[in-house]
């Protein structure tokens, strides 16, 4: 080959290349993305309603609720205004901890309760998930009170 | 005291890091020998100052002085002493530092084997390494002086991260630098060669070496990583394309089309200035994924605490050198093409689409790694992009790259004859699909169409990488045995085989439970029971913990006994798992407990994961190529010659 034909392959076929990666990626992304959902507007119903997505706030104290002898778990995560159920069943991670920052993902279930495929708590105590910290800052409520509690008057409004 | 000593050597290193950049540059520049001699001068000054504020700051935490700020936060008197060691690197300020360590190291490294260079080139290669290192001291001394004092001193420290309190943990880091920031050294060969505006087949001759090895590190340290995460967090994966994960593997994959682009730079003088333009990527990939880790920017669970200050310095830096590369490579890049062809079936072609395909990987990667944060400039919405997108994006350039690299390896430069080509791949090619079918289907007894692919690009690749070594034991006495370059290629890519081997089965017949488990109470996984014996109390020298027994059999038949232990360490009170894991080289059977239920029994993990331990046994043997490339003659004679220049030099100047 000449030189300029080699240019023209090479050139084709990045071109090629990066057309069909786009192509799949932004077909893929449609079904891999998942958004994340303040609680306030998951109790005010406004998440997507037949995937999965993410929640995080913190766990509220004395939540953590266990059947004795099974692996099946439920809490309640707030974000300071409003506070949702989380069911989930397996493993918890070790960082996982009343008052804890808590990022789960899953879905709505029927009984408005979020059944959580997967929990992740960070491995750095005074690290948080940037869009945990930020919705919790949104409200400004009493943190202390909201772990110890729960957040007691939830107006789906004020978010 | 002895932290002020380090800081003042710092200082002085950074000193001599600026004497190191100017004058070897200006020397080049006016062909001025003295000043040129400087530059070697200068880095092997700098390698000492830096050393000495390494181990000043290694002291202050053997010696757990608290008055050290960053030593208060991150060790404690109880911890062992290695791990005092390793916390050196534990956290961001002295992670720094040990990279600036590391680029010294390697900028000694090249001044030492670089006689055989040009005077001017040598003095241009470290004048750049000297450049990079002046950034980083900046960024060291502005806004991370691991140095800083905590007045008044702490009466104990904060302790180190638990998770990193583990030996993989304590070498990991060091790896992954060496690799990273060897890079460095193949950009400061492309970098002196377009400034010089001349590149010929001897550069990458030169640059070879120093890439191969810096590849090794990071090949070795990704490993590692991969490793460490397995049995250490307890999760059980092997590859999360985590962020962080994704910025180490990023520079890997353009460090490997560079390997194989540096080869045909070097036997036949072509594609000059795409290696040129992936050896300042590979680099400049290296410093995005610093920016990634240490700015917090993106959500991970490698992500150090947050400091805009930090984000910005490296961004401003990497703005720099990714820019001032790309201008000079505007300007000069054109002229250096060379007017050589090639045929349609040729070794070259074979390395262009390995270079294409590695490219268009390597994009994936960094599309779904930082969609979130352009999606979230965007739009304000919160995304994430998950591992399913990735493990089905990232197929799509791999299949194609991994059966063409069973056809490269066997063809020739230039033209290669098409009929005995296609009559030597007829056997191989039947074999591997036969060993696709015949793996899943008669070993684990399930097949499907993803499996055959996976097993039977593993055969084909195992098989084409066995043919070259077979045929030079085969040979008859007297012919020419394999070069080291080969056997090395070979070997490389038998690793290659083995890991994709090991990543099908255990993606597809890897399984993974969680369950409740009392004492006396067996469970059945994978047609395994697991047992739970008991459950007992046991100290550590700076935690407590639990510990079950767990026994496992087949059939009734004794398999194991592990002991996975849920750890509470005293400073931080932090919980943490140590799972229990069978190990083998056909199976891993991995136990981690997790919470307790409450009537005595806990929740625990398990796992039963099929040949995983081929993935990093197929990462050391890529490693083990490289090494046996790196061993070849025509870079030994090199050597060679340097030592004699070396002892010529000395005996001149005694």
């Amino acid at each position: 080959m000449k030189p300029r034909q080699q240019r023209m392959l090479a050139v084709g076929l990045a071109a090629l290349g990066i057309a069909i990666a786009a192509g799949l990626t932004l077909r893929a992304f449609q079904d891999n993305m998942m958004f994340f959902v303040e609680v306030s507007d998951v109790v005010a119903g406004e998440y997507p309603k037949e995937r999965n997505f993410r929640i995080g706030g913190l766990v509220v104290g004395g939540s953590i609720e266990r059947e004795e002898g099974s692996i099946d778990v439920r809490f309640d995560v707030t974000d300071t205004a409003c506070t949702i159920p989380v069911a989930y069943s397996g493993v918890l991670p070790d960082l996982f901890r009343e008052g804890q920052g808590v990022v789960a993902h899953g879905r709505m279930g029927g009984d408005n309760v979020f059944q959580a495929d997967k929990i992740l708590a960070k491995h750095d105590e005074e690290y948080m998930a940037p869009e945990v910290a930020e919705s919790l800052s949104k409200h400004q409520k009493d943190i202390v009170k909201a772990v110890a509690a729960g957040a007691a008057e939830c107006n789906s409004n004020d978010s | 005291m002895i932290p002020e000593i380090g800081q003042f050597a710092l200082i002085l290193a950074l000193s001599l890091a600026i004497c190191q950049t100017v004058f070897p540059l200006v020397g080049a520049h006016r062909n001025d020998v003295a000043m040129m001699g400087v530059g070697r001068t200068a880095a092997t000054g700098q390698f000492v100052f830096v050393g000495i504020a390494f181990a000043c700051l290694t002291y202050a935490f053997v010696a757990d002085d608290f008055s050290v700020l960053y030593v208060a936060n991150h060790s404690q008197l109880a911890l062992p002493t290695l791990y005092k060691v390793s916390a050196v690197w534990g956290a961001h300020e002295g992670s720094l530092l040990l990279w600036i360590f590391i680029i010294t190291a390697w900028t000694v490294a090249v001044s030492r084997f670089s006689s055989g260079l040009p005077e001017a080139f040598a003095a241009r290669v470290i004048g750049v390494l000297g450049f990079l290192s002046v950034g980083f001291l900046l960024f060291a001394l502005l806004t991370s002086n691991p140095f800083d004092r905590l007045i008044p001193a702490a009466a104990d420290g904060g302790d180190l991260n638990p998770l990193l309190q583990d030996p993989g943990l304590a070498i990991h880091p060091p790896l992954l630098y060496i690799g990273y920031v060897g890079f460095s050294v193949a950009f400061a060969f492309a970098i002196a060669a377009m400034i010089s505006g001349d590149l010929d087949q001897r550069w990458a001759k030169w640059t070879r070496p120093w890439t191969t090895v810096a590849w090794m590190f990071l090949t070795l340290g990704i490993a590692l990583g991969s490793w460490w995460a397995y049995y250490e967090l307890g999760w059980g994966g092997w590859w999360f394309w985590d962020a962080v994960e994704n910025a180490s593997f990023m520079p890997w994959l353009i460090g490997t089309a560079l390997i194989h682009s540096l080869a045909v730079t070097e036997k036949r003088g072509l594609f000059k200035s795409w290696t040129l333009l992936l050896a300042i990527t590979a680099f400049s990939l290296s410093l995005l994924g610093t920016f990634l880790v240490r700015s917090g920017i993106i959500v991970s669970v490698h992500a150090f605490a947050t400091d805009p200050t930090r984000g910005f310095f490296i961004l401003t830096f990497l703005a720099v050198v990714v820019i001032g590369a790309l201008l000079l490579y505007a300007w000069r890049a054109p002229s250096l093409d060379s007017d050589v062809g090639f045929g349609l079936l040729s070794r070259e072609t074979f390395l262009l689409l390995n270079n294409v395909l590695l490219v268009v990987a390597t994009a994936l990667v960094l599309i779904g790694t930082l969609a979130p944060l352009v999606i979230e400039m965007a739009t304000g919405g919160k995304i994430s992009i998950g591992p399913p997108w990735f493990n089905v994006a990232f197929l799509v350039p791999t299949i194609p790259l991994i059966i063409l690299l069973g056809l490269g390896m066997h063809t020739a430069w230039r033209s290669q004859d098409k009929t005995p080509w296609t009559r030597m791949l007829r056997l191989p090619a039947i074999a591997a699909l036969v060993l696709g079918v015949v793996i899943p289907l008669f070993i684990y007894g399930r097949i499907s169409v993803l499996l055959v692919v996976g097993c039977a690009a593993a055969a084909w690749i195992v098989v084409m990488s066995l043919i070259h070594p077979i045929r030079s034991l085969l040979r008859e006495k007297g012919t020419a045995g394999i070069t080291r370059s080969v056997l090395g290629m070979s070997v490389a890519h038998l690793g290659m085989g083995f890991f994709v081997l090991g990543v099908t089965i255990v993606s597809a017949f890897g399984i993974e439970s969680d369950r409740a488990l009392r004492p006396g109470e067996t469970i059945e996984v994978a047609g395994y029971e697991f047992e739970m014996r008991e459950l007992r109390n046991v100290e550590g020298p700076n935690f407590s913990a639990i510990e079950a027994e767990i026994e496992i059999r087949k059939g009734g038949d004794f398999v194991a006994t592990l002991r996975p232990q849920k750890r509470q360490y005293l400073v931080q009170k932090n919980w943490m798992t140590e799972a229990g894991i069978r190990a083998g080289l056909d199976k891993d059977l991995f136990v981690a407990l997790g919470d307790q239920l409450g009537n005595g029994g806990w929740s625990v993990r398990i796992q039963y994961k099929p040949m995983i331990r081929f993935i990093w046994l197929g990462a050391l043997i890529m490693a083990l190529g490289g090494l046996i490339a790196i061993t070849d003659k025509r870079y030994r004679s090199k050597v060679r010659k340097t030592a004699t220049a070396d002892a010529a030099a000395a005996e001149a100047t005694a």
